[in-house]
């Protein structure tokens, strides 16, 4: 997983409330096997019509934008299905920071998965951020000192430890927790002794 | 110190916990399916990483199947694609799979308590967000993404936060036409969309003690709809009858052992919750959804709101934008919405109880001459029961197509799909944009409220189906 420690471009921003994942990615793209080649579909119902053509006001159809690396978006953002196809498309498109007053748990958590850093700030923040996005400047993300830096100003953001430590030295979850294989299988041990049903 | 039935099930199932509550918890039930597990198997070859304990997943394909004639095989070459390997890596990983063409096939979370691999007070997970559905039994089940799959394949563990506890009572008893599915939309509707989120929610009061363990998975399913990251029932002697002599459910002495443990599942009469909210089921009438989120919910005898006396700006917006999307105007009556196309299936309604009960209503009538109708049943299971009671019969005789298993137009991963435009009342749980197919135009309802529409050729009262 790559690492993420500062990152900074233009934003932009999606003044929607609860951007649900079947948004982000409709369930077409889930026919896949692989993780990768997502991007070009990230958003497809915002950004094609039905004949397949760019809809030019969708915001991540224009310049600067198609290449934005932040995204701002209204609250409850990745709700609904479960599917990781989510942040593979926002990954595979470039974004690797979405910024909302608040996230749905699944998606939270699979950002993480995909080196994608989740912000949590409140709206009126967003709104201030959001006006970067319409001049078309640019912020900057760092994850170390938990600010986002914008014009002379800084807000700073809040995000657990382990959380915040896998992302910046872009750990393996797996191969993390298969080092606990001792508490493993002594808890399994216990397990096959107190739950034999199991 | 007393604990609710959450922290008893987390308590039970951690291996280890770090200094800022990261805590690793053993799974005990992990279901699969073809969509959301390629790339996790995928990781595991990549890594030379074998699966720790086979015997504790259940794989089946249900998403992509097609629930027309399957003797021929799969003809969309993707789909086909998927179901070859999730074949292929159960086979290499010594995974138990229910394929297309087993009796046993049919959707994740119908199958896995159908055959007793789901049981009380087990860790349950699975790639896909209404695993919340299994916490009707008492256990802590709850959808993850395919990095997690991958996890839980390699470890049987999956990283942890402990999630608040929420409880919602759900007091006296149910006004004649309404069902489960009305209840878990009303609390939907009363604590919006985001209302879960950071919690597990436990149901509780007479309403829930009352219904049937299949009604409190309707509640349970949609859980997710709410945010939360589970729903939990605690499990009573309903729960226990329903997995006597299940296939996968405990034998002998371990039977004897393990409801020893299952009357131990419940919440502490002190135990404390970090919120709680109740409901009286006399203010719950029949419900649909009018807009494109499952907390935009209106009584069948209702209006469309109108935007503009919603007070929050950006909730505005999002109402302006649903009704655009569903074709509405503001304050028309609920009832004179026509539909197009009615959907009775999915994980949330496609149990044989939900079956019954529409065809129940729908017995001897006919549906509307310019409405589509389909029964897509949960399971190989259900679907062949349906048909001993002459279930199917009743539908077809109404004009429904009667198909084959899988969770089919609840998102149209398959052929069943809506055109855009298209209406269609469905008793699936999401009606997001484009969810049923691009444009299409989703009304949650229930199974009664399905055949009321049905026949109506409109949203209609189930009250006045007689």
């Amino acid at each position: 997983m790559e690492k993420f420690v500062k990152l900074k471009s233009i934003p932009a921003h999606i003044p929607l409330m609860n951007i649900d994942t079947d948004m982000i990615i409709p369930k077409q793209f889930l026919k896949t096997i692989k993780r990768t080649g997502l991007g070009k579909s990230l958003f497809y119902e915002m950004r094609y019509d039905e004949s397949g053509k760019l809809i030019n006001k969708f915001i991540l159809n224009n310049d600067p934008y198609s290449k934005s690396k932040i995204l701002l978006a209204g609250k409850n953002f990745g709700c609904g299905s479960s599917r990781e196809h989510a942040p593979w498309a926002l990954l595979d498109f470039g974004i690797r920071c979405v910024i909302s007053p608040s996230f749905a748990d699944i998606f939270y958590n699979n950002c993480f998965n995909n080196g994608i850093l989740p912000i949590i700030i409140d709206e009126k923040s967003i709104q201030e951020l959001s006006e970067y996005s319409e001049r078309k400047e640019e912020i900057e993300v760092d994850l170390n000192e938990q600010v986002i830096l914008y014009g002379n100003k800084k807000l700073t953001f809040d995000i657990e430890p382990a959380k915040k430590k896998r992302l910046l030295e872009g750990l393996d979850n797996i191969g993390l927790s298969l080092k606990k294989i001792p508490n493993i299988e002594k808890f399994e041990n216990s397990m096959n002794k107190t739950k034999p049903w199991i | 110190m007393s604990k609710t039935l959450y922290d008893k099930i987390w308590d039970d199932h951690l291996v280890h916990e770090d200094n800022d509550g990261t805590a690793l918890l053993y799974v005990d039930r992990h279901l699969v399916h073809e969509v959301t597990s390629p790339q996790a198997f995928e990781g595991l070859r990549i890594q030379g990483r074998k699966v720790r304990k086979p015997k504790l997943t259940l794989a089946v394909p249900d998403h992509n199947v097609p629930t027309t004639d399957r003797s021929k095989g799969i003809s969309d070459k993707q789909s086909k694609i998927q179901v070859d390997t999730l074949r292929n890596n159960c086979k290499e990983f010594g995974i138990n799979l229910f394929d297309v063409n087993d009796k046993r096939q049919g959707i994740v979370h119908i199958i896995g308590p159908e055959q007793g691999f789901t049981q009380p007070g087990t860790v349950i997970v699975c790639g896909d967000s209404h695993t919340a559905t299994h916490g009707a039994f008492g256990s802590l089940a709850f959808g993850i993404g395919t990095s997690e799959v991958e996890h839980v394949l390699a470890t049987q563990t999956l990283i942890q936060k402990k999630s608040k506890n929420f409880r919602v009572n759900v007091n006296g008893s149910l006004p004649a036409g309404v069902t489960s599915k009305d209840v878990i939309l009303k609390i939907i509707g009363t604590i919006g969309t985001a209302g879960g989120t950071g919690y597990v929610i436990e149901f509780a009061g007479e309403v829930i003690r009352n219904l049937s363990v299949e009604q409190r998975m309707t509640i349970c399913n949609m859980t997710i709809e709410a945010g939360a990251r589970a729903g939990l029932i605690s499990p009573d002697n309903k729960t226990i009858e329903y997995f006597k002599d299940r296939p996968m459910s405990p034998k002998g002495e371990n039977w004897t052992k393990a409801v020893a443990h299952w009357k131990k599942l419940f919440s502490d009469s002190d135990a404390k919750f970090d919120k709680e909210v109740n409901i009286d089921a006399k203010d719950i009438e029949p419900l649909v959804t009018w807009g494109t989120s499952p907390q935009d919910v209106s009584p069948i005898t209702g209006e469309v709101p109108d935007p503009e006396k919603e007070k929050d700006k950006d909730r505005r917006t999002a109402m302006y934008r649903s009704l655009e999307y569903m074709g509405l105007k503001p304050k028309m009556k609920i009832s004179d919405i026509k539909v197009d196309k009615i959907f009775i299936g999915s994980c949330t309604n496609g149990r044989i109880e939900d079956l019954r009960l529409a065809a129940k209503l729908l017995k001897g009538k006919k549906i509307a001459s310019d409405v589509s109708a389909m029964v897509v049943p949960g399971s190989g299971l259900v679907k062949k029961q349906a048909e001993e009671e002459g279930i199917d019969k009743v539908f077809k005789n109404a004009g429904f197509e009667w198909r084959e298993p899988g969770c089919s137009m609840c998102l149209g991963m398959n052929e069943d799909q809506l055109s855009s435009k298209e209406r269609c009342a469905s008793t699936s749980n999401r009606n997001f944009e484009g969810r049923q197919g691009r444009g299409g135009r989703t009304h949650l309802v229930s199974p009664g409220m399905a055949v009321a529409a049905a026949i109506k050729g409109y949203l209609a009262d189930v009250r006045e189906i007689n």
